[in-house]
């Protein structure tokens, strides 16, 4: 049904390509690599789910102070952005870095939304790092058990 | 590092497909800091384990879903967090300090006490 509004081809493949990447740089899946490995990847992923309620975005944001997440729903465009600072200075000569794989910078990510959510009815809450956002959907446009007299 | 050692342990299976999380990995004078992007995983769905030499962090997410909930789009297919790496001797494993935040972990490993640089006295006279 919302199919249509949700498939990004382009970002599946995308994250198809970074998994690929991954496993490449790391031999088969849990084997151990060594401490100094490296690899390079895209932030932040993004689950979408929905319900006849509401439509449920969950947004893999680690390492943030929930006020430094902005989240805004501009019609049926809902985005989260913010910035996430690096865990370790790189002036400091007398640190070796040898992995440098998490995110750091500004972030920005819009999901489009189907038309029958209702923009005023917006929570989020932030957990262990999971930025966990459900978008109300309309009354009108919820299913209705129409009684037969 | 030790490539015969890794390959013998390849053929152990290893147990249900995890995700690799994204790490930092810094080393200074008195030890490594490791950082680890494991969102969605509470304190107590993380398992960090020491076998040897090989560190292991594996981490559960836990994410409430309202009841009837279709998934439409995912990046995140798999509920689990694997990463195991080799540390080197002279890293002192009985004291690794371990905190979970926001879901970052942070491990400090720190080096046994002969390996960290010493300056050395030159006594005159």
């Amino acid at each position: 049904m919302y199919e249509s509004l949700f498939t990004f081809p382009g970002l599946f493949a995308e994250f198809d390509r970074l998994q690929r990447d991954a496993q490449q740089a790391f031999g088969a899946l849990g084997l151990p690599s060594s401490i100094r490995a490296v690899a390079q990847g895209a932030f932040p992923a993004i689950n979408i789910g929905g319900t006849p309620a509401a439509v449920e975005v969950y947004a893999f944001v680690p390492g943030l102070d929930s006020t430094k997440i902005d989240v805004t729903v501009d019609r049926s465009v809902l985005m989260i952005s913010g910035q996430r600072s690096r865990s370790a200075s790189e002036e400091d000569s007398k640190i070796s870095v040898y992995a440098s794989e998490r995110f750091a910078g500004e972030f920005r990510r819009a999901i489009s939304l189907p038309d029958d959510v209702d923009p005023a009815r917006v929570t989020a809450r932030y957990r262990d790092g999971l930025l966990h956002v459900t978008i109300g959907r309309r009354e009108s446009a919820q299913p209705k058990r129409i009684q037969i007299n | 590092m030790n490539d015969k050692q890794q390959v013998s342990r390849s053929g152990q299976a290893q147990a249900a497909p995890a995700l690799i999380p994204r790490v930092d990995v810094i080393e200074d004078d008195t030890g490594i800091t490791i950082f680890a992007d494991l969102p969605g995983v509470p304190k107590d769905r993380l398992a960090l384990r020491v076998e040897g030499e090989t560190l292991q962090i594996e981490g559960d997410i836990a994410s409430e879903m309202p009841e009837g909930m279709e998934a439409v789009y995912a990046e995140v297919q798999v509920p689990r967090y694997r990463r195991a790496f080799t540390l080197s001797r002279e890293l002192d494993t009985a004291k690794i300090d371990a905190g979970l935040k926001d879901g970052v972990l942070t491990l400090r490993i720190p080096k046994t006490e002969h390996a960290q640089p010493r300056r050395i006295e030159v006594r005159s006279g």
